[in-house]
């Protein structure tokens, strides 16, 4: 083994009373990928913002290059060669690339010379490790992929040894993300040492050398990538062995529940993004619309559950026309059995502001199980936000607390809950597992069979083809806002990624 | 002759007043930029003309006036710092609490040490600062159209006019050419960025608004020791607010921020110049109608003639490191 470029010796650190990281040893060897991988909360996050000076630890040691360190602030941290790239990048987005990577490493007092000769180390950097990018360029003008290579760019200049990357592909198209791995690929082969911090553990087996699992705030185990699986990983991140596909029996579908007819649907900028689709969901079953983020699902969804006006277009539910043209009201839909857990949980389905129980009847709170007369029923709303709680497992178990304290997993929850629980006929679900932890997403995934063995019609939107795959009894894949194709859910990865790459459909076109 | 001689003097007034709008919207503009939002411009100004107008009535210097004008102006300067940087305060609030603090507290120690009910003494000419007469200014005077631009517009004003203008390249040069001007910038744009690049993001706001805590000093000290022979209260009379106006107009930069407080300080001195005037087709116009102009213009011109002004990003908003 190479020697070691970062050593954790028993470092520990609490917030409050959260220990966020408990007794953490870890050795990263110089010149090696370094994965580490938990659940969202099992204090990765925590764990490098200790390495990278952000936190002082509360006990414990760091080495770095066999030297103990005291790393008190970023500052520190640069001075010993370890740069970071943030999860949310750290960038002035209406400065320039050059001015981006000076920005605190200037050499002079005067901009001029500190430009000047960036400028030149920049096209040496960016010669050596096929880091291209326009110095001049504006931040917020490029794309989400160049601006992490910025990032990059930032760590190397201030003459970073030790890379970490927090969930670098988070915002990546699959695309980028395999340029991404290219470079940190080349990053090594210089001599650099990565760490990558990350719950994808597919990302894991393709690019680390070294891979160490965390959960709830202790270094569970270091493996060398090639002598692991992937479902050992996960069992090792949860702690117990996960269903990476639900059992489920078979569907028994019976009568169209929900007809989507003739729905176009035009973005705000009056492009077609759903170009006259149609289809049907029935009793019993769940369907899955599988596709390439982008090709129309989120305004398909939108315009269904009333909160986009479409171009033209109806639903049918239980055989009842509702026209999606007018100012279609979701209240309505509502009202007549139509529940939806949206793409995006923080701008459209909770107020983050809000108690747990306040968001638990969000948009319910004219139902006269919550109101007495002109008032809200307090604790009739408290007394039901405890029965989801615990029906759900939504934690921590305290339905006053602020919305903004879940996690993101606990927060579907508390979405998924209350849509659920209104037993509605129809359910539409956006990415329902989305930020998700591994084991919330077993439980979500159980829940919305549970709710189609119950007769109900559930559509289901995610861009992840392994849960579509694993939940749906029929697949539709949308492609430039058409469906193009409808499988069973024995249809192969490789088929459905033709359909929404639009191959056949180009083909049947010609 | 006459409309020309009347212009000269309409243009030379709106140097003298644009002079104190300038200063303070080039102070708002380095706290804005750094992400502070000051609306304190007023009360700073405020201050330091009281302070200045005493000290140099009590000393008789005009210079020991002008150094605690903005001694006392950073002061204040710094306890909205402590408010809203320290603190992490609303800085609206501690803006506004800083305007009440110095209104009142003007009037009451002006009352108290000079018993000129809120007034500080007049001051004797050695304690102001005095007009600069520029070399030939007299001699070419009467050479027609330009002798009158030398000799009126561009000589005979007191040296706080020229720092105000001179101030003007000058923050433009520390802005956008110097490593304290860039890390301002993205202070006011990311702290988080400049947080993780290692700098301290409070020192940085700290030395931006003691650069404003200067300039409304030597605003303040403009008022009452170059406009007014001494501290009236209130003698700011909104100038704050309106400097806050013209740092939107200008889209917080430099060269713009000149331009529109000269727009401003343009209409302020035609208003004095049209009171009782009447004027061909509309006859005569009420006064209070001419001193409403910039603010009428103020509403117009935001609501859509300069085009959308987009703030610094992290203005007003306290930087907390991120659990």
């Amino acid at each position: 083994m190479a020697q070691a470029a970062i050593e954790l010796i028993g470092i520990n650190k609490s917030f409050g009373a959260v220990r966020a990281n408990r007794d953490i040893n870890l050795e990263i060897a110089r010149g090696t990928i370094h994965g580490i991988v938990g659940e969202n909360g099992a204090g990765k996050s925590t764990l490098m913002s200790i390495l990278y000076g952000f936190y002082q630890a509360d006990s414990g040691e760091i080495r770095v290059g066999g030297q103990p360190a005291s790393i008190k602030s970023p500052n520190d941290a640069i001075a010993l060669g370890i740069g970071m790239v943030h999860q949310h990048f750290m960038l002035v987005d209406n400065f320039t690339v050059l001015e981006n990577v000076i920005l605190g490493a200037e050499s002079d007092a005067l901009l001029k010379k500190s430009i000047a000769k960036a400028r030149s180390e920049l096209e040496r950097l960016e010669r050596e490790y096929g880091l291209e990018v326009d110095p001049d360029a504006i931040i917020e003008e490029l794309p989400v992929g160049l601006q992490q290579r910025v990032e990059i760019l930032k760590a190397l200049y201030r003459g970073a040894e030790i890379l970490i990357l927090d969930e670098p592909t988070g915002v990546l198209t699959p695309a980028e993300a395999d340029h991404l791995f290219r470079i940190l690929r080349q990053l090594k082969e210089q001599g650099k040492t990565i760490v990558l911090i990350t719950h994808k553990l597919r990302e894991i087996m393709a690019i680390t050398d070294t891979v160490s699992v965390m959960r709830q705030g202790t270094m569970v185990a270091t493996r060398e990538t090639t002598k692991t699986t992937v479902g050992e990983l996960a069992e090792l991140m949860v702690g117990r062995r996960v269903l990476l596909r639900v059992e489920k029996g078979e569907a028994e579908a019976v009568g169209v529940k929900l007809a989507v007819r003739n729905l176009t649907v035009k973005d705000s900028r009056g492009v077609t993004m759903v170009d006259n689709v149609s289809f049907d969901v029935r009793a019993g079953e769940i369907v899955g619309i599988a596709g390439v983020a982008g090709n129309g699902q989120s305004e398909m969804l939108e315009a269904i559950s009333g909160i986009r006006r479409a171009v033209s277009g109806s639903v049918m539910l239980d055989g009842k026309p509702i026209d999606l043209t007018g100012a279609a009201d979701p209240g309505e839909l509502r009202d007549r059995g139509l529940a939806h857990v949206p793409e995006d949980r923080h701008h459209v389905g909770l107020v983050l502001a809000f108690e747990e129980n306040e968001n638990s009847i969000l948009g319910y709170h004219d139902d006269p199980r919550y109101v007495k007369g002109p008032f809200l029923d307090i604790d009739a709303i408290r007394d039901d936000a405890r029965d989801k709680i615990s029906k759900y497992d939504i934690r921590p178990a305290d339905c006053r607390l602020k919305t903004a304290n879940f996690s993101g997993g606990n927060q579907q929850k508390i979405v998924l809950a209350r849509e659920m629980e209104q037993d509605p006929g129809v359910l539409i679900v956006g990415q329902p597992t989305r930020g998700v932890d591994v084991g919330a997403i077993e439980f979500i995934h159980k829940r919305l069979i549970a709710m189609r063995d119950q007769g109900k019609a559930v559509l289901v939107v995610s861009v992840e083809l392994d849960e579509i795959r694993s939940l749906s009894d029929r697949i539709l894949v949308m492609f430039a806002g058409r469906i193009v194709g409808e499988r069973g859910p024995e249809a192969t990865e490789g088929e459905l990624g033709l359909l929404m790459a639009g191959v056949e459909h180009r083909e049947a076109a010609e | 002759m006459d409309l020309f001689n009347a212009i000269i003097q309409v243009l030379d007034s709106t140097i003298r007043l644009s002079v104190p709008l300038l200063l303070a919207c080039l102070a708002g503009l380095y706290s804005e930029r750094a992400g502070i939002f000051d609306i304190g411009l007023e009360g700073k100004m405020l201050v330091g003309a009281f302070a200045g107008a005493a000290s140099a009535s009590v000393f008789h210097s005009a210079y020991i006036g002008l150094g605690m004008a903005i001694l006392i102006s950073v002061a204040f300067a710094l306890i909205h710092g402590f408010a809203s940087i320290t603190h992490r305060g609303n800085q609206i609030v501690s803006g506004v609490a800083i305007n009440f603090i110095a209104a009142g507290s003007t009037i009451m120690l002006g009352q108290a040490w000079f018993q000129q009910g809120g007034r500080t003494p007049a001051l004797a000419s050695d304690e102001r600062f005095g007009a600069i007469i520029w070399p030939g200014a007299d001699a070419v005077r009467s050479v027609p159209i330009l002798g009158p631009i030398y000799s009126e517009l561009i000589s005979g004003h007191s040296v706080l006019v020229y720092v105000a203008f001179l101030a003007v390249p000058f923050t433009w040069w520390v802005l956008f050419r110097t490593r304290f001007g860039l890390r301002m910038r993205a202070v006011g744009e990311n702290p988080a960025a400049v947080d993780t690049a290692g700098i301290s993001v409070a020192w940085l706001r700290y030395r931006a608004l003691i650069c404003t805590g200067v300039l409304t000093g030597i605003a303040g000290a403009y008022l009452s020791m170059v406009q007014n022979g001494g501290f009236v209260k209130d003698m700011t009379a909104g100038k704050g607010y309106i400097a806050l106006a013209a740092l939107i107009f200008a889209k917080w930069k430099p060269v713009n921020a000149m331009f529109a407080c000269l727009l401003f300080g343009f209409l302020d001195a035609l208003s004095i110049r049209l009171q009782g005037t009447p004027l061909p087709l509309i006859g005569k116009v009420p006064v209070q109608l001419m001193q409403a102009l910039p603010y009428i213009l103020t509403v117009i011109l935001l609501a859509g003639f300069i085009g959308k002004a987009i703030p610094p990003r992290a203005g007003g908003v306290p930087y907390v490191k991120e659990r």
